[in-house]
Order: C-alpha cells, then sequence, then structure tokens
C-alpha cells in the first residue's frame, strides 16, 4: 500500500531569480514529484498489485438509440478464464446516488449497464476474467442484439429542434434587441465548437476490492471525497467505509471529477465475486465511456455607435446534451463581463442528442464563450476600421457590466499592455493579407480570456514531528497542478523549516477532507487551509516554548520567539538557539499537531460533510462587494501557406493576471499547457462522427489530434497579476483554466488577419482555408 | 483467449516456407501488424519473427543505386548520409513519417506492408461492412466519414487511401522490389483495390520482401519529398508530393522530372502525365502550375475529401518550383 509520501529534497530546487527564495511561497520550487514520475518511481492507482485480482473488460453498444433485445454470454461464459459475464439482467443494481450537487437522489435502483441505448458506446456488459487478455478475448464473444430506433446524431440533426430554454442561463439588462436595432455599426455571425475530448494520457479506471463492508478503490480522481460519497450511495454503505486512494493522476482536464457508471461496473463486480477487480477503459473507450466538452452554437451580435462603443449585445446559445442527462456549458459567462454595454441579452438552449452526457473539459463555458464574443469583437473592429486592440480598450469594462460590483482586482488593461509590448503589437500592418513570407501569410492577432475565482472552504493537517521535520495532510490531490509543491512551500514558509523537511501527503480519502480540484479552486483553498493549520501548529510550538518549565526558553519571559531554517531562537538573538528537535524533547513532546479549517465556526458536519462532496458550498464569486475573475490577454502570430490553408502559430506572448502566485514556475507551465491546448482546439481538435451511427470514428490518439512539439512554437507568459485579498487567503487567483481561455480566438482572429477569411467553425482546417 | 504460436525465423527460406502456412503472418517491427491485432484486424495464427536473420538490414548506396534490406529501420535509412546526398526525397519520406519511436522499431519491409488508417477498416466491432478485411461485405465509408480517404485509384468496392509516404518516392524513382528472387517495380507491386480491394499486393504466400532497390539517377540526387497535413508532425498525409528533376545545361529546361503522389490515392500514385507535359518545358511557375493540374485527372472525391483535389497539383507545383529555385 502505498500512500504519497513526497519530500522536497528529493527533488531538484528550482533558482530563485527573482529574489524570493525558492522554497518559500512565491518561490520556483521545482515539481517535488518531478522525480518519481520521470523515473517511474510512481505508482498510479491501477498499477497497485492486490492478490486475487480479476480483470474486467466492457463490452459497449454499437448502435446510438434503441433497445438492447439480447445478450448471448455463453460462449463467452464458457471461454477460458472466465469468472462471470455482467448483463443488465445478472449485475445486481446500486442505489442511485445524488448529484454532485448533493441533490437528494430518487429512491430508485441504479444499473450501470444498459437495457436502453441512448448512446453508441454505452457500456451493456461486462466480461471478468482472471487475466486480462482472457477477458478482451471473451468480450469479443458477447452477442448483443438490439431494436434499434432512430437516433438524433447531433445539433445539426434535422430532428434535433431548438432544444429546453435553460433560464437560470439568461442574463438580461437595458434593451438590448430595440439598442441593436439603433445601433448605427450593427455585427451578426454564428460561431460554433465541435466535440472535444480532455484526452488524458493515463486512460481511466480503478482498481476495487471490498473487504466486508468496507470498500477501497484506487483510482486517479480530481475529487476522492465527492467520489467516495458516490460510492458509498451506490452501496448504501456509510461514507467512512469508503477509501478512495489516488496517488498520482496521468492529467484529467475536468474528466476525472466524479464516479463514473464503469466505476460502478467493477466495484459491482469485486462484490459480486468476492474479489478485487480492475477495469481500465480502452483508448476508445474513453471518447464514449464519459463526455468531453459538449459541442456548441452561439449567434453573436453587437451594435455599436460609429466609434466603436458597444451599445448592445445579443447572445443566444446551444449547447448538446445526452438523452437523459443534463449537462449545461454556460455560453455567456464571458460575453456578460467581457465589455461594458447599457444593454445585453444572452440566452442559452440545451438540445439532446443520442450521446454520452457531456462534461466538463478546461474551462467549461468560458472556454467556448470567448470563442464567440472574442471573435465577434474582432469582426467589429475591422467593422469600425480601428485596431483590435483598441476596441478592446474602448470598450473595457471598468466594474462588472452583469452584477455592478467592483472587480475584486482586474489588471487586464495591463495585460494588454504588457503582451503588446513584448509582442511589437504597434508594428502590425493593419489590413489583412498585408504581411507575409514567401508563400506564409502572416496574421497577427488578439484575444482576451477570463475564468471566475471559484471558492471554497478546505481543511488540512499539519504534523510538527520529533525529528523537527513538519507533515501535512489532506485528501486533496495533484494531477500535476503542484498541489505538493505549493503546499509544501506554504507550510515551509508559514512554521520556518525548510521546504526539504516538509513531507506531503495526498490522494487518500482518509486525510483531512478536500473539496474538487476543478474550477482552479484548489491552490487558493488548500493554500489557506495549510497556512491556517501551519499557524496553529507554529503557535503551539512557539507557546511550549515558552510556557513549558523544561524548556531552555522558559526563564526568558519573552512573548514570543522566532521560528526560522527549523531553529528556535528569540526575536532579537539573545538567549538559546535550537532546533526544533531539540525543543521538542526537551519538553518530552513527540509531536504537535494542528488541523487548519477555514470553515466559519459554527458548521455543523453536515455543513462540513456537503462542503467536501458537493460543489453546493463554493463561495460565489461574486458573493459580497466584489467580483473576483482571472484575465489574460492572448497576442498570437500565425503563418498560413497561401497555397495549402495549413496554419501554424509561430508566436505567442500571453500575459496573464491570476493574482499572486504561489510558486510562479509551476503558474507558467499550467498557462502554456492551457495556451498549448488552446492551439489544439483552434487548429486540430474535432469529434468526428459517422452521422448513420452516431458514433465518433477518430477515437483514438491517431486521428483525435491533439498538438506535437512540432506544432508549438515558444511560449512567452508574463503575469501582471497583484495579491488579491478577496479571492484567496494568500491572494491568488486561479491558473489552470485560465490559460486556454481566449487562445482559439486569438488564433481565428489572426488567420482572418493573414489571410481575410474568417473560420467561424472550429477547429480551423485546411479545407477551409483553400 | 486468442492463443497464437510465434515462431523465430532462422534463416529467409524458413521464414518463407513458415509464413506460407495458413495463418501465418510475418512480424518485423510490429508497429502496423501488432497494432491491427489489438484492433480485431490481424489475428495471426502463427507470428513468425524475422528480426533476428542476419545480414537483412544492410544499406549499400553507389552510383548505380541503392540497395535496402527488408529489415533496415526507418530510422536508420533516413539518417543514412549517402541516402541523404543521393536520394534526398526517401531520407524525407522517411523522417516525416510516423513517430521517431514508431521510425526505430519499424522496417522497410513492413513500411511498404502497411495498411489503410481507413476507420471503418481498423473497427470491425462496430462496422461489420468492410471489402477489404471481408471482401463482398460492402464498404461503409462510402457515404461515411471520408475526410482521410483516397480521390484517385478508387472503386465501387472500396476508397481507402495508401498511408505510406516511402514508397511514394520509390514509385517516383522506379524503384524494384525484391522478393528473393522474383524482382517486380514497385509501381506493379501495389494493386488497385478495383472489385478486390483484400489484395493490396502482388505477393504470393511464401513469398517476402528481402530488399529494395533503387536505381540512381540525377531526378533522385535532386529529389525532394513535401508533405502536407494537418498536424506538423506524427500524422498521416492530407497530400504529399515526391519529386525528382534533372535539367538540361541551360539549368532552366526540364530534361527528366518524376512525379509522384502520397495521401490521395488507393496506392502510391505516379502522375506520369505531370511528367509529360512538363518533360522538354522551361522551368516556369504558371507552366508548372498548369501542368500540375494534370496530377488529379480523373479523381473523385465523396465529399469531405474533396480538398485534395485541390490541395494535391498545389502541392506537386509547390515542390517541383522549390526544386527548380535550387538549380
Ligand atoms: C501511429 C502511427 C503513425 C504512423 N505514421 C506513418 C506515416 O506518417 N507515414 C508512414 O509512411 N507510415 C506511418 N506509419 C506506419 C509505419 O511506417 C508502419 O507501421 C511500419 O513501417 C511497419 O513496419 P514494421 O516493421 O513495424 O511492420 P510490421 O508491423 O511488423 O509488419 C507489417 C506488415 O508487413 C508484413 N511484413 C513485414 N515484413 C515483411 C517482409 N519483409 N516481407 C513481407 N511482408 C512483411 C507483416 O506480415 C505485416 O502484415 C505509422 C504507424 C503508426 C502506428
Ligand atoms: S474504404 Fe475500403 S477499407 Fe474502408 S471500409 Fe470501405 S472497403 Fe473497407
Amino acid at each position: 500500500m502505498t500512500v504519497h509520501n513526497i519530500r522536497v529534497g528529493e527533488s531538484k530546487r528550482g533558482d530563485a531569480s527573482d529574489g524570493t527564495l525558492a522554497e518559500s511561497v512565491g518561490g520556483r520550487l521545482s515539481r517535488v514529484d518531478g522525480p518519481a514520475k520521470i523515473t517511474g518511481a510512481a505508482r498510479y492507482a491501477v498499477e497497485q498489485q492486490l492478490e486475487g485480482l480479476a480483470h474486467a473488460v466492457l463490452v459497449e453498444s454499437t448502435i446510438a438509440s434503441g433497445k438492447v433485445r439480447a445478450i448471448d454470454a455463453a460462449t463467452a461464459e464458457a471461454s477460458p478464464g472466465v469468472l462471470r459475464v455482467l448483463t443488465p439482467d445478472t449485475i445486481i443494481s446500486l442505489r442511485t446516488a445524488s448529484d454532485w450537487f448533493g441533490t437528494p437522489p430518487p429512491d430508485k435502483p441504479y444499473c450501470p449497464l444498459a437495457r436502453d441505448i441512448t448512446f453508441c458506446g454505452q457500456h451493456v456488459a461486462a466480461v471478468v476474467a482472471e487475466t486480462f487478455e482472457q477477458a478482451v478475448a471473451a468480450a469479443a464473444l458477447v452477442k448483443v442484439s438490439y431494436d434499434e430506433t432512430p437516433s438524433i446524431v447531433d445539433l445539426d440533426d434535422g430532428k434535433a429542434g431548438d432544444g429546453i430554454p435553460i433560464d437560470a442561463m439568461t442574463k438580461e439588462w437595458g434593451d438590448a434587441p430595440a439598442a441593436f436595432a439603433a445601433a448605427p455599426v450593427r455585427i451578426c455571425a454564428a460561431y460554433n465548437t465541435p466535440r472535444e475530448y480532455q484526452a488524458p494520457m493515463e486512460p481511466h479506471g480503478l482498481i476495487a476490492r471490498w473487504e466486508g463492508e468496507h470498500l477501497t478503490v484506487w483510482e486517479p480522481s480530481q475529487w476522492l471525497d465527492g467520489m467516495a460519497r458516490t460510492y458509498a450511495e451506490w452501496f448504501a454503505v456509510p461514507f467512512g467505509n469508503v477509501r478512495l486512494v489516488s496517488p498520482y493522476i496521468g492529467g484529467g482536464f475536468g474528466s476525472k471529477a466524479l464516479a463514473l457508471s464503469h466505476g460502478a461496473v467493477a466495484a459491482r463486480a469485486a462484490k459480486m465475486l468476492g474479489r478485487p477487480v480492475k477495469l481500465v477503459m480502452t483508448r476508445p473507450q474513453t471518447f464514449t465511456g464519459y463526455g468531453g466538452r459538449a459541442a456548441t452554437r452561439q449567434t453573436v451580435t453587437i451594435g455599436t455607435d460609429r466609434e466603436g462603443v458597444i451599445q448592445s449585445i445579443v447572445h443566444r446559445g446551444v449547447n448538446e446534451t445526452s438523452v437523459d442527462g443534463m449537462w449545461v456549458e454556460p455560453l455567456g459567462s464571458v460575453t456578460s463581463i467581457m465589455y461594458a454595454t447599457p444593454n445585453f441579452s444572452s440566452k442559452q438552449n440545451v438540445v439532446r442528442v443520442n450521446s454520452v452526457v457531456p462534461g466538463a473539459m478546461r474551462a467549461p463555458g468560458e472556454n467556448p464563450s470567448a470563442f464567440g464574443i472574442e471573435s465577434a469583437i474582432d469582426e467589429l473592429a475591422y467593422e469600425i476600421g480601428i485596431d483590435p486592440l483598441e476596441i478592446r480598450l474602448k470598450n473595457y469594462a471598468e466594474q462588472d457590466p452583469h452584477t455592478r460590483k467592483a472587480w475584486s482586482t482586474r489588471q487586464l488593461r495591463e495585460a494588454f499592455a504588457a503582451g503588446a509590448e513584448r509582442f511589437g503589437w504597434a508594428r502590425r500592418s493593419p489590413k489583412p493579407r498585408s504581411m507575409r513570407d514567401g508563400n506564409q501569410l502572416i496574421g497577427w492577432g488578439v484575444a482576451a480570456g477570463t475564468y471566475p475565482v471559484r471558492r471554497a472552504y478546505g481543511e488540512a493537517v499539519v504534523r510538527i514531528l520529533a525529528d523537527g521535520s513538519v507533515e501535512v495532510e489532506s485528501s486533496s490531490i495533484d494531477m500535476g497542478q503542484g498541489t505538493y509543491t505549493i503546499l509544501a512551500q506554504t507550510a515551509a514558509e508559514t512554521v520556518g523549516v525548510r521546504a526539504d523537511d516538509v513531507v506531503v501527503k495526498l490522494g487518500d480519502s482518509r486525510f483531512a477532507r478536500a473539496g474538487v480540484a476543478g474550477g482552479s479552486r484548489l491552490a487558493g483553498v488548500m493554500t489557506g487551509a495549510v497556512s491556517k493549520a501551519a499557524t496553529s501548529a507554529l503557535d503551539q510550538l512557539v507557546g511550549l516554548a515558552i510556557s513549558d518549565p523544561r524548556s531552555p526558553f522558559h526563564a526568558l519571559q519573552a512573548n514570543t520567539l522566532v521560528v526560522a531554517n527549523g531553529r528556535i531562537g528569540s526575536p532579537r538573538g539573545d538567549g538559546p538557539d535550537v532546533s526544533i528537535a531539540e525543543l521538542l524533547k526537551s519538553v518530552g513532546r513527540d509531536r504537535i499537531e494542528a488541523t487548519g479549517d477555514t470553515m466559519p465556526a459554527n458548521s455543523t458536519a453536515e455543513d462540513r460533510y456537503k462542503n467536501y462532496t458537493t460543489i453546493a458550498m463554493a463561495l460565489p464569486h461574486t458573493e459580497g462587494d466584489y467580483s473576483r475573475y482571472s484575465w489574460c490577454a492572448h497576442f498570437i502570430e500565425v503563418r498560413v501557406d497561401e497555397d495549402f490553408g495549413t496554419v501554424r502559430v509561430s508566436r505567442v506572448v500571453s500575459a496573464l493576471d491570476s493574482g499572486r502566485l504561489y510558486n510562479p514556475k509551476l503558474a507558467e507551465s499550467q498557462w502554456k499547457g492551457g495556451i498549448i491546448m488552446g492551439i489544439g482546439q483552434a487548429l486540430l481538435e474535432e469529434g468526428i462522427m459517422d452521422r448513420r451511427h452516431g458514433r465518433i470514428v477518430n477515437n483514438n490518439l491517431a486521428d483525435y489530434l491533439v498538438p506535437t512539439n512540432a506544432d508549438i512554437p515558444d511560449i512567452e507568459v508574463i503575469s501582471v497579476g497583484i495579491p488579491d485579498p478577496h479571492s484567496s487567503a494568500l491572494g491568488g487567483k486561479g491558473v489552470g483554466e485560465l490559460g486556454i481561455v481566449g487562445v482559439a480566438p486569438a488564433i481565428a482572429n489572426a488567420v482572418f488577419h493573414a489571410t481575410g477569411k474568417r473560420v467561424r467553425d472550429l477547429p480551423i482546417t485546411l479545407e477551409k482555408l483553400i | 483467449m486468442r492463443d497464437f504460436s510465434y515462431l523465430r525465423a532462422t534463416s529467409t527460406d524458413a521464414a518463407r516456407r513458415a509464413a506460407a502456412l495458413p495463418g501465418a503472418m510475418l512480424l518485423a517491427g510490429g508497429t502496423t501488424l501488432i497494432d491491427l491485432a489489438k484492433c480485431g484486424v490481424a489475428e495471426p495464427e502463427t507470428l513468425v519473427d524475422i528480426t533476428h536473420l542476419k545480414g537483412l538490414d544492410r544499406i549499400a548506396v553507389d552510383e548505380r543505386g541503392a540497395t535496402i534490406g527488408a529489415l533496415a529501420k526507418m530510422g536508420h535509412v533516413a539518417d543514412h548520409a549517402d541516402i541523404k546526398s543521393r536520394f534526398p526525397a526517401i531520407s524525407e519520406t522517411l523522417w516525416q513519417a510516423a513517430s521517431a519511436q514508431i521510425r526505430n522499431m519499424a522496417t522497410i519491409g513492413g513500411n511498404l506492408m502497411q495498411r489503410t488508417r481507413c476507420p471503418y477498416f481498423r473497427d470491425p466491432s462496430n462496422f461489420s461492412a468492410c471489402n477489404k478485411r471481408e471482401p463482398g461485405s460492402g464498404c461503409s465509408a462510402i457515404g461515411g466519414v471520408t475526410r482521410g480517404h483516397a480521390v484517385l485509384g478508387t472503386s465501387e468496392a472500396c476508397i481507402a487511401m495508401y498511408p505510406g509516404d516511402l514508397a511514394t518516392a520509390l514509385v517516383a524513382f522506379d524503384a524494384v522490389v525484391h522478393l528473393g528472387e522474383r524482382k517486380l517495380l514497385v509501381d506493379d507491386f501495389f494493386l488497385l483495390p478495383a472489385t478486390t480491394p483484400d489484395r493490396e499486393h502482388a505477393i504470393e504466400p511464401g513469398e517476402m520482401i528481402t530488399a529494395i532497390e533503387i536505381p540512381g539517377s540525377a531526378a533522385a540526387r535532386r529529389s525532394t519529398y513535401l508533405k502536407i497535413r494537418d498536424r506538423q508532425s506524427y500524422e498521416f498525409a492530407a497530400a504529399s508530393a515526391a519529386v525528382g528533376i534533372e535539367v538540361e545545361a541551360d539549368g532552366r529546361t526540364i530534361r527528366d522530372l518524376r512525379v509522384a503522389l502520397g495521401g490521395v490515392a488507393t496506392r502510391p500514385w505516379r502522375a506520369r502525365a505531370v511528367e509529360d507535359a512538363l518533360r522538354g518545358k522551361v522551368l516556369e511557375p504558371e507552366t508548372v502550375r498548369a501542368a500540375s493540374l494534370l496530377a488529379v485527372e480523373g479523381a473523385v472525391d465523396h465529399g469531405a475529401n474533396h480538398y485534395k483535389i485541390e490541395l494535391a497539383p498545389r502541392v506537386v507545383a509547390r515542390a517541383i518550383l522549390k526544386l527548380g529555385e535550387t538549380a
């Protein structure tokens, strides 16, 4: 059994070129989990070696709509090594679990294998065998027959209709249609984004083991406590009986926050067989076993005066959802806050199609929303005949146009200025097709991005151990974004030890509870909780040193002491100077332990449970007097081959405001990761559907294209943030989702500048330009 | 579980004999075969591993030409100094193919035999109709997702694109494939789908590719491979051209020209009409562009792959003009 135990000292230190000590908050400490991952020592969830492990393989529907008529499992059952073939008839049902808001579920059974088929690739059966190979071979022998019914494959399907209005998404002020009609300059255009996939390197999978009524699940997870709750509810066992272990996560991008039906199948199979069961999705199954980003359609109409000052924005959006699930991709989220406008209207519908229910993927909502408004504002710049940067500044929102609250911090003007300066925007020749290098048309585009600061309460345990080292525990996770590292930095700085002397333990639901690692909230929540816990541990330590009669400081009668580099001394340096270990020894203690909990003091046990296992208690980003967002501006150069239509990004300069950075090195790599993903979204990524069958046919990483190194130029990122006290305890805002927002429109805008062709339909593939 | 036997061949003859048995397949680098076995397309009963055979990985180059053993690795051939200087197009097809990891595993023999990337061909559990896999079962691609399918050399039975890069250059330079004693032009080795798309190569049971031979020529020495694709690396061609040129002493009149297309046809596609139209002509952009349109004579699209008909002649023209600039 491995628990994550990461010692900072095992990794190389980052440099501290900005003057901050690498190991304190704000320093450029390198990822402490890096060496384990690079050397292969990191053991991922499904790599656990367990006695008696059986292997499950899923069988999926090959039609998009209809009913399973019959499943002939006889041959599969008789195949070598097969322990059980589970079908909707033979699997023991579970109980329906609540959703991620904690809404009490209907009291009805839940069967993770489907009889009623609502999309192609739905799990209909599973084969459990002694070995993986036996399970794969037998799964191919399961014969499923169907009664097929007509399907609605996508938003373009004639039968799709207008969908269901989502009133909660409606945002309106002023009289937008009338103001639009009266505006002297008007533009209106439709923008589409396709189905996209998170495509994490590590596919989804788990190992489930029952010991009596206690379930342990090793599974990559962005949210241990939320997933543990779902498993507990499925099997009607107490929450405390479920333990989720998620040592390392090979990428999630939003797709690993919830317990999914394959998890239910594996955990049920383990219970039925009385053996631990491992189930890992194949790469093609990761395209249908859970949802990627929903396909979206938006129309953006903007009316301005002759100088380009916006009078009205009317926005309509549609996203797809599944036949029996609900996913809303909030398409008006950026539209409603990016620019000042006296009149505004945004509405959204969702359309049911025969697809798996779509899910969260890096900056859900903000990402496609920005593609609409940030393309439209660019179109407007050309319509008016002013610089695309100028039109953005001209309509700069000095306060949140929707809530009319002050921004907590909005360094977007600074981002435009810093990015433009570094990029050399002033040298841009305004006309489309006016810059070239041989056969390459060159285009420069700009777009802004934003993401709300999602806040929540957090909890952490900090211990000061007998040897003077510090231990941090939390059931939060690190999927590469740097939780281990920044929590080590936080604890080191707060207690006054070297980061080398901090051990951070994450990824086990037995540790202090944590909410979801999603929506860029975890760093703000956890640094707050750890600094609180560490402060209280430090107070205890200093308290002991001052008051315990056995302490060498007792005689000093000081009211405080200083702890630095693992040593304790008086503020003026007179008197004793001892290590933490020596002090603990002298006072006869083997540890000091403190829990940091940022929940309001009067919170009940029920509140706490809800806070960590649902998203219902998240604090609104517009709570109180402020509206809290991260901001960014991307400046991008593309080269478009005039004959071939191929687009290559040749330069990116992005300036970002994520508030205070806990570790600039890690923040920069997160931003860059987002920008790279945005390049993929702009130019390559698209689930390609066979519309006759409702099946995604490019369901593998050779055909679903994500960028390679050769597609990515040097990316320069500039931090323009300032500490934002309204957003988090230590002043940071969100980092992870922000970078991708605005990249696709910046590229589309650059492509227009290069070619004079406006592509409003992602991805921008070569046939759209030749 | 599907059991299969594994046999390590000790000689070329033994390999050929073993591979002639029903259900047996040669295994070289495995980058196509293992992949297809995982998709459920290849179901070998016996794998005859030829990677330990001695002497089949030799690369010999002189004025007369190059002979490359069937087991030479794509990566080695791409980096070979004499191949780079005498047959630049061959090296370029290889280093622009697949990924570094695959090139280090994959062999030249296996490369010629790689199969189409048609998604319907590769997904038997969802699409039972595929004439290439199951003769007479129909073609799932026609009427479906066709963005990557061929526009040249198609038939009603199959429109699958031949995805390889190397063979495109091989047909341009009249390379010969050695099947032991028997030798045949690479251009004759690849078959059109016609009514038998399951039969892709003129290779008989019991035969094995032992080497390829590329005659040296002035055109091969001044050659290039231009590969256009959505992604800059690790992707098959949307359209590509292998081109070689020899000019007269005036430096402008075309004496010899070789043109072959990749990424657009059901097999590597020699564009003789372009060669004939330009031979004896002065190398000029207008002339070259006009003649390049002949590359897609007779092309038929299936909707989403229409762009290939536009793209291919532009790729050919660019490649020829690029070589012309180096005159
Ligand atoms: C993700 C991916 C991307 C790729 N991209 C490209 C690309 O961009 N361009 C490109 O050209 N190729 C590309 N390829 C294909 C790659 O080049 C081939 O898979 C490789 O060349 C096959 O060689 P191998 O030695 O691995 O063959 P194997 O997989 O071992 O064999 C392939 C076939 O050839 C047969 N065979 C092998 N050797 C012989 C022989 N000597 N005589 C007769 N039959 C033989 C085998 O029986 C088998 O049927 C890609 C492949 C993958 C998986
Ligand atoms: S195009 Fe050829 S390979 Fe593809 S499905 Fe049709 S017959 Fe099969």
